[in-house]
């Protein structure tokens, strides 16, 4: 299940509505990855609301069950579409005021892996390390983006996209209040 | 150092001031002096019974300081061991939890069973006859005890029982366990985060009424924005809201509020297809408290303190959160959610749902408090003010949540503690 040229994709795709030739390259991947990472860090928000799908799914598990289900397990957050365009909203007004002034981050992405896909469902992931500086204060948040990307047009939109913290605890962090 | 000399608190009946030395938040001294003369000698909250229900259950923990392990033994019972080899200190349980029949100590493998008997030591030949391994287990707390699944420990043989600890405090954990037939349980999940601030300004802000508005109005908006009726909320009705002081230094706010409850206040966003579901679930409890009780149970939600930093509010989901200092301008905090054994998964993901609009480091609300507390820890540094106000409502009959009757309660027992010793020292010296 890892890259384009692996012959197993062929059977383990045959379900999907999305064959192996038609993923994504790797380079297409990282070009979202990085042009997410990019409106992030300068918090040009609502272009990057725009990146999602119309039913967007973004997700942070605790720190001792990672691979935990929301529906079951007490996460740190799970938003539906609702609920992110409400954070962005007010992310960018005056009264968040753990962003508010907003904090200076910076993503690195790196290890860009294309997995396969589920139905119209194509699986990506990725490490990150964001760097969080406030009040002279710098918190690394670890960890890896698992995303769920579908095809509209020629974009990729971002269908799920889930934040696994390698971080034990947010600690001294104490919070995640920007988008991770 | 002038200010040392102060007392903490100025608690002026007359004039109606309350004030609080700032000292408290930021003297190394001061944090010392709580480590002694609070958090090793009152109840502290260690975990609830739900997280280990079957022998061989643990969960391991930093309480107070102190690495321990909640463990259910092979008979059954519950029990709170100190988590070091009693041989020469090393940590027998490394895992976060888990289930086992025995604890083996890695460093020289003396193995406890799960009662925390030490039932094998390697070469035990080498020993005299003055070793006697049956006193040599892991060794509990002073005092361990359970109030309707919540677990305390105590680290003081002198402190009264946990029932008489707990003082006005017990009504309100029972209607938190009353919300189950069967049993109450922790979900799975701990949110671990921090703040860089003092550990009694989270005591302070877990039931202060007064920042709701100001700190949250984004949540408010939020609910707002949602379709909820802001009108249901206490401003609106005075009548239903009170802040009580439970004695002991453990203290309540109640009030009714405008967000949904899955214990059993609907609103519109949880959808109309819920409502009949919410009308049944209000009815047994009805039938089973009557509706007075039930209204309470169901309909208000109620920020608890329990002294000295157990907070368990029963909001639009109910939370249980502890934290320790690590330094005085530095404190650990853990959250869980709590839930009703019986509630259906649908109920359940609901409940989630509804805990993450407000609470825990990714929440509307929570990362503005943590916020708060951080700004007020940094302005601390102005030693030229010395002291924090905590005056508000003290002269009024009946002291409503946006007052600050609360932390007085916390404070009066905070200080009671802190200068006790000194009394008995003082004494001695006479």
């Amino acid at each position: 299940m890892e890259s384009l040229d692996d012959p197993t994709q062929a059977a383990a795709g045959e379900k999907s509505r999305v064959t192996p030739a038609q993923l994504p390259s790797r380079q297409e991947v990282e070009d979202l990855f990085f042009h997410e990472a990019a409106l992030l860090d300068q918090w040009r928000l609502e272009e990057w609301l725009e990146m999602l799908s119309e039913d967007p799914v973004y997700e942070i598990p605790p720190t001792d069950v990672p691979e935990g289900d929301s529906r079951n397990t007490l996460f740190i957050i799970a938003d539906d579409g609702v609920r992110i365009r409400s954070r962005v909203k007010q992310l960018l007004g005056k009264s968040a005021w753990a962003e508010s002034p907003h904090s200076r981050t910076r993503r690195i992405i790196s290890n860009v892996r294309v997995l396969g896909a589920e139905g119209d469902e194509i699986l990506v992931t990725a490490n990150f390390a964001v760097h969080r500086m406030r009040y002279e204060s710098v918190d690394s948040y670890i960890g890896r983006y698992d995303y769920k990307l579908i095809r509209r047009g020629k974009d990729l939109l971002i269908k799920q996209r889930r934040v696994i913290l390698d971080n034990e605890a947010l600690r001294p962090h104490g919070k995640i209040s920007f988008i991770l | 150092m002038e200010n040392a000399a102060k007392p903490f608190i100025i608690d002026d009946e007359q004039a109606g001031l309350f004030r609080v030395n700032r000292r408290a938040f930021i003297d190394p001294d001061c944090l010392e002096q709580e480590r002694r003369a609070i958090f090793d000698r009152c109840w502290i909250y260690v975990g609830h019974e739900s997280e280990v229900p079957h022998p061989g259950d643990y969960r391991s923990r930093t309480v107070a300081g102190r690495p321990l392990m909640l463990v259910r033994g092979d008979d059954g019972t519950l029990r709170v061991l100190l988590n070091t080899c009693t041989h020469r200190g090393a940590m027998v349980c490394r895992q976060r939890s888990g289930n086992a029949k025995t604890f083996q100590c890695p460093y020289h493998a003396w193995t406890y069973n799960s009662r925390g008997q030490l039932i094998g030591v390697p070469g035990e030949d080498s020993y005299s006859d003055g070793f006697k391994r049956e006193q040599m287990g892991l060794v509990a707390p002073s005092q361990v005890d359970n109030y309707r699944g919540f677990i305390f420990a105590c680290f003081d043989p002198a402190t009264r029982s946990l029932y008489d600890y707990l003082a006005g405090a017990r009504e309100y954990l029972d209607m938190v366990a009353d919300q189950s037939e069967v049993g109450m349980r922790i979900v799975a999940g701990q949110q671990s985060y921090s703040a860089r601030a003092n550990w009694k300004l989270l005591v302070e802000n877990s039931y202060d009424g007064y920042h709701g508005l100001p700190t949250h109005q984004r949540y408010f908006t939020f609910l707002s924005d949602l379709g909820i009726d802001m009108r249901a909320s206490s401003a609106a009705t005075p009548n239903r809201q009170k802040a009580v002081d439970l004695g002991n230094g453990h203290a309540v706010v109640e009030y009714q509020s405008a967000w949904g409850r899955p214990i059993a206040h609907w609103v519109a966003p949880f959808g109309e297809h819920r409502k009949p579901h919410f009308e049944e679930l209000r009815r047994k409890f009805d039938a089973r408290f009557g509706p007075e009780r039930a209204g309470r149970i169901c309909e208000t939600s109620r920020n608890l303190g329990i002294f000295p930093n157990l907070v368990i509010n029963d909001i639009m989901a109910i939370t249980i959160r502890t934290f320790f200092p690590v330094a005085p301008d530095y404190m650990e905090v853990n959250a869980w959610a709590l839930a009703p054994m019986e509630e259906s998964a649908q109920d359940s993901a609901l409940r989630l749902d509804n805990f993450l609009t407000f609470l825990g480091p990714g929440g509307f609300a929570t990362p503005d408090d943590v916020e708060m507390l951080e700004s007020c820890q940094r302005g601390f540094a102005n030693r030229e003010v010395a002291w924090s106000d905590i005056s508000r409502g003290m002269k009024r009959a009946q002291p409503a949540i946006t007052d600050e009757l609360q932390m007085r309660a916390f404070w009066r027992q905070w200080n009671r503690l802190m200068t006790q010793p000194k009394l008995r020292q003082a004494r001695k010296a006479a």
